[in-house]
């Protein structure tokens, strides 16, 4: 810790979804961030995503959401088109500088609204669209862009040129934003850390010209697929190939192209093309049923949490073909049709037509982005990604510089998001100090009792510059609007976001005395919160406020002026109608424990305790064993020579040693009860205590065969128990020809264990190069499936293959056969041979996999947290919350999660560290306003409310009442998520929802009914 | 008939992604018929089946309740619970003399402007076939 005071602000680069989680964790846990995007929008390369694997959820609707919160945080400052050059300074202490180049639009004053692109005359390729359609120099980058302000391209494009200076826009923008004298900025930023995440860059295929992309336009990239899916994209969701506009029949994907390729300097796996690949071939027939899909692949690398069964649907559920080959070459047909001529893994040459061909390209780390890491003095590997360190693995050889997302490694989004919560919570350890120095102090207004009050509404009617005016007369809707009962107040505005007109509403309000108050413009889920702001300064609880959309569902979307005013009147009606019956709703806080309890002392649990602790919260570390360190006891050595043992020893004495964690060894859980910020935990030795939050870290065990002799016979063992063996052997122990057989995925991936562990083809890779190196003349096969050598792992599989230990595939229905005698004899199909093959064994090395630890589903019911059918815990989302439960307040980590590595472990469990003092670093929480609330009175104690609940935040509570037993149910605020599905399903309509009271959406309906009765009759 | 019969109709959409499917029909300037006017909740889930009954009893024509793909619940599975109400109010639907299919659920992800735009199209025509609910009639 350095010894002059820190600043408590974090450089956040990139603004892709690995720097939105850092963002929104540190500005919770009291930092200020700065935002740092080279783009003129936060979102990255996920929100052009049009899905996500494995569970299809649409990428846009969960990004969506967690960008509008950054946009909202007070803590946060967004700058985009902006870049860092240069950093400078020491831990707790930086100066950034950053260029940010000009805009020529004022991100606050812009409205969105977009009359200045359809007189904008220049056309230019969209960048967010892949360049298959093209935009207007002056555009917003994409729909639900965060700032959701437009930018002028001065630039162009290669070929093309940008904005002309013809000052139409200008002329166009009602609220004069638009300012095209503006200039480049250089700014410094004085920040305590920065934490880089700026990702890497897509391959470019041009450079593998045998795949014809650039030149046959019906060769794609599987992000050009992304947006062709998308239905927002440029053929709105319909897929068609980008030559001729014709639907596709027949499609082919082609994997690895700039990935595991030595030629091209690329020689590590991208991780996450087998599984995007899957779900874009999955989604493509979601579309269109016909279409025929072929996926042309070295091996299948489904090594993640639920990839094997999802690969396994797309097979046997959509029908995808998957063709283990070498593709040659792709040339095109006159008709715009491409030919794929490749080998089968048999060797035998094939030639096939598809309509279109899609390549799945990996990712890279460019010259320039490389060279910029070693200008701020970064040392880089051998394929220009930034080096860290084995037990610190989002920490930069610089210290006070963390790193997360695919700048560390090409890696999925899960991975990307555990690494941004881990550096936000290294950062914050870094700066502990300083939290809370830099944050503005949200202003408090004191808040009128309007209880005994009347309704008086008062209704302000957006013109939007055009956008609303145009289509609706928004004068005769302020006329109508005003017959209304209780509405006391009406006017227009040109644009009532504007900062003006929200200080005239601040007065307004106050001098009407006004009680309930609706704005009649946009979308409530962008501006909403501006609005409540304004109410909650002039005094009014700001649940008094509703909104009418009259834009984006009324004025946007019809043609009819007359029809659309009558719509936009109805729809005044029906707010005014609920309007009426709301309530303020009294904010409500959640007292915290500050403190936090981890369950189990492997490396996740012994991790996230001291990243806790060195946060500075007072943190109890349980484990049912006698010592600490789980796993990590067993594991001798790994590929990068670290000293496992060492670092093990360094954790245990730093935990025993540090005076924020409390050990207990020999201990189990009794019971938990209680909720978010204030979990009773009563252990087995009867002690209890009361913490804030709780980590899952209970970790995963070997596999124990049942098959291929293993027990009878002690030439055969686990991956373990041969790297216990190896580990105390020396040159000269092994024999030359000594025959060491490798079996993969034992009892894995296959029946009721139809899962990948992840880690056993690395582990035999490991093993296999151990024994090379005892004894390069000792014989090593390894019998796999696929192998697995996701990432930089790849360059292992290389060297085991240049260092003689020889790889055989075999598929799922011609399993090895294994028969013991004075040698073990192992039968195999060699598929290039075509035919068995027999190999004598001196060793047969079986690698089962992992499975949860024993235990694992008592905990998961103490907690009442979910397990997925493989018996591992189950998180909140497996994308964007990957070490949270949907459960507030727990949370988990390490390879209770999935199987996993320790440095995998390591920043699993850092985030789950930093996700929990997000919550603890406030001594309260602000209770979601929107929640359930149960008239006792009305409640028949029938229960359905608790069975309907996805969140277990209603209880039966019994009380006796002058000598009855009285049965009801009871909802714990802090556990309440405000969805309403209790107040819909319960019978005797005990249950209601603040905000979206029964009473206030019947008075909606019945409004629409007396309007269109009314109307009609 | 002097004018074309328009009917009315109410959609009950939820927060995270119907809503901002249909606020993505706006960004786009898709264009589609006029007689919907949507009612905001924050989950499907939260649509109780009174709420459809009470908007036909009101004499609206159609009612249509939208919440996100399945999987993609913001809070987890409040669109299934739905989904199997409206099925089993369709059944209801028929004993008070009304059509089951002037009550619809559709799902609609944020990303789906054009689903929401094309489902509002299909939904009133069809209940420009159907014609005026029944119970209008009766109302006062």
């Amino acid at each position: 810790m350095p010894v002059n005071e820190t600043i408590g602000a974090v450089a956040v680069v990139g603004g892709g979804i690995a720097g939105v989680q850092s963002a929104l964790d540190l500005a919770d846990m009291g930092f200020k961030v700065y935002l740092v995007e080279k783009s003129p929008a936060i979102g990255g390369v996920m929100a052009m995503l049009d899905k996500t694997f494995p569970t299809n959820d649409c990428s846009m609707c969960i990004l969506s959401p967690k960008l509008v919160d950054c946009s909202r945080h007070p803590n946060i400052e967004i700058l985009t088109l902006a870049q860092v050059t240069n950093i400078q300074g020491e831990p707790g202490n930086f100066k950034v500088d950053v260029h940010k180049k000009a805009r020529y639009v004022d991100t606050d004053s812009c409205t969105a609204c977009g009359d200045c692109t359809e007189v904008c005359p220049i056309e230019i390729p969209d960048v967010f669209e892949q360049g298959l359609v093209e935009r207007k120099a002056i555009y917003k980058y994409y729909p639900q862009a965060i700032p959701n302000a437009y930018v002028i391209d001065k630039e162009g494009g290669p070929g093309y040129k940008g904005c002309i200076d013809c000052g139409l826009c200008t002329k166009a923008c009602k609220v004069g934003c638009i300012d095209h004298s503006q200039e480049d900025v250089d700014m410094v930023l004085n920040v305590g850390a920065v934490i880089l995440a700026m990702g890497s860059d897509p391959f470019d295929p041009k450079i593998k010209k045998e795949f014809g992309y650039n030149k046959f336009p019906n060769v794609v990239t599987s992000l050009e697929f992304e947006r062709i899916l998308s239905a927002s994209g440029p053929y709105e969701g319909e897929i068609l190939r980008p030559g001729d506009k014709k639907h596709p029949d027949k499609i082919a994907w082609v994997q690895c192209v700039g990935s595991r390729d030595k030629n091209i300097d690329q020689e590590f796996c991208s991780s996450m093309c087998c599984m995007y690949t899957t779900k874009e071939a999955v989604i493509a027939k979601e579309h269109e049923g016909d279409i025929d899909a072929t996926i042309f692949y070295i091996d299948v690398r489904t090594f993640g949490k639920d990839f094997d069964r999802y690969v396994e649907r797309a097979k046997e559920e959509h029908g995808i073909k998957y063709e283990r080959s070498r593709i040659s070459e792709i040339y095109q047909k006159k008709c715009g049709d491409l030919v794929i001529r490749y080998e089968d893994i048999e060797g035998e040459l094939h030639e096939d037509t598809f309509d279109m061909v899609v390549l799945s390209i990996g990712l890279c780390m460019n010259k320039n982005r490389s060279a910029a890491l070693k200008e701020l003095g970064l040392d880089v590997n051998e394929y220009g990604f930034p080096l860290s360190n084995f037990s610190e693995p989002v920490a930069l050889v610089k210290p006070g510089i963390f790193m997360a997302g695919s700048i560390v490694e090409p890696q999925a989004i899960p991975e990307s998001v555990m690494q941004a919560s881990a550096a936000a919570g290294q950062a914050a350890a870094l700066l502990r100090d300083s939290k809370g120095t830099l944050v503005e102090p949200v202003p408090e207004y004191p808040e009128r009792d309007v209880s005994e009050e009347e309704p008086r509404i008062g209704v302000f009617v957006c013109n939007c510059g055009i956008n609303i005016g145009n289509y609706v007369d928004v004068k005769e809707v302020v006329e109508y609007v005003s017959t209304l009962e209780d509405v006391e107040y009406a006017t227009d505005n040109l644009y009532t976001c504007s900062e003006d007109t929200q200080k005239g509403l601040v007065d307004i309000i106050k001098k009407n005395r006004l009680n309930r108050v609706i704005v009649a413009a946009c979308t409530p889920r962008t501006h909403e919160p501006l609005f409540k702001k304004s109410l909650a300064q002039a005094g009014l609880n700001p649940h008094l406020f509703e909104m009418a959309n009259i834009r984006e569902h009324c004025s946007w979307v019809h043609t009819d002026k007359n029809r659309a005013t009558e719509k936009a009147k109805e729809l005044m009606s029906m707010t005014v109608a609920k309007s009426r019956l709301l309530e303020p709703i009294p904010k409500t806080t959640i007292d915290i424990e500050q403190s936090a309890l981890v369950i189990g002392g492997g490396t996740a649990g012994m991790t996230t305790a001291l990243s806790l602790a060195d946060q500075g919260y007072e943190t109890v570390l349980i484990e049912r064993e006698d010592k600490l360190g789980g796993k990590l006891n067993e594991i001798r050595y790994n590929f990068e020579d670290t000293d496992l043992q060492r670092m093990l020893s360094d954790m245990q004495e730093r935990i025993t040693e540090h005076d924020s964690i409390e050990l207990r060894l020999n201990t189990v859980i009794e019971e938990i009860s209680g909720h978010v910020g204030n979990y009773e935990v009563k252990l087995a030795d009867g002690d209890e205590l009361v913490t804030g939050a709780i980590i899952v870290a209970t970790g995963s065990s070997e596999h124990v065969p049942t098959s291929y002799e293993y027990g009878k016979d002690s030439r055969i063992l686990t991956q373990l128990e041969l790297e216990e063996m190896l580990s105390d052997l020396i040159p000269g122990d092994i024999q030359e020809g000594e025959t060491f057989v490798m079996l993969q995925c034992v009892e894995s991936r296959e029946d009721d264990r139809n899962y990948c562990s992840r880690i056993c083809c690395m582990g035999a890779l490991k093993n296999a190069l151990k024994i090379k190196e005892l004894n390069p003349r000792a014989e090593v096969y390894v019998l796999y499936r696929d192998m697995m050598t996701y990432g930089f792992f790849e360059k292992y599989y290389k060297e085991a293959r240049e260092k003689g230990v020889l790889f055989i595939q075999y598929d799922l229905e011609e399993k090895p056969d294994v028969k013991l005698g004075e040698q073990i004899s192992v039968t195999v199909r060699e598929p290039m041979l075509q035919e068995e093959i027999e190999l004598n064994a001196d060793h047969l090395v079986l690698s089962t996999g992992m499975d949860p630890v024993e235990g694992t589903f008592d905990v998961a019911k103490q907690l009442k947290v979910p397990l997925n059918q493989d018996g591992f815990f189950l998180e909140a989302h497996v994308k964007l919350r990957p070490v949270d439960f949907s459960t507030a307040g727990v949370f988990l980590a390490g390879s209770c999660h999935s199987p996993k590595f320790v440095n995998e472990c390591i920043y699993q469990a850092q985030a789950a560290a930093a996700r929990a003092s997000t919550l603890l670093a406030e001594p309260e929480l602000e209770a979601e306003p929107n929640i359930a609330v149960v008239d006792e009175d009305m409640c028949s104690g029938c229960k359905t409310c608790i069975s309907v609940c996805p969140y277990t935040a209603i209880d039966s509570v019994t009380e006796t009442i002058e000598g009855n037993e009285v049965t009801h149910a009871e909802v714990n605020e802090g556990l309440c998520q405000g969805c309403g599905t209790c107040v819909a399903a319960c019978p005797s309509g005990a249950i209601d929802q603040k905000g979206f009271k029964d009473n206030q959406i019947i008075a909606m309906i019945n409004a629409l009914g007396a309007c269109s009765r009314g109307v009609k009759e | 008939m002097s004018e074309e019969y328009e009917p009315s109709v109410v959609a009950f959409l939820c927060n995270w992604c119907s809503y901002a499917g249909a606020d993505l029909a706006g960004t786009s300037r898709l264009k589609y018929p006029d007689n919907i006017r949507s009612i905001r909740v924050m989950c499907s889930g939260r649509v109780d089946p009174v709420f459809v009954l009470d908007a036909f009893k009101e004499g609206i024509d159609g009612v249509l309740v939208a919440g996100c793909h399945p999987g993609d619940c913001h809070y987890q599975s409040g669109n299934y619970k739905t989904n199997r109400k409206m099925l089993l109010l369709r059944r209801l639907l028929a004993d008070f003399n009304i059509d089951p299919d002037r009550l619809r659920f559709e799902y609609i992800s944020a990303s789906e402007g054009q689903k929401f735009a094309d489902v509002v199209t299909d939904f009133v025509s069809t209940l420009k076939k159907l014609g005026p609910n029944p119970v209008r009639e009766e109302c006062p």
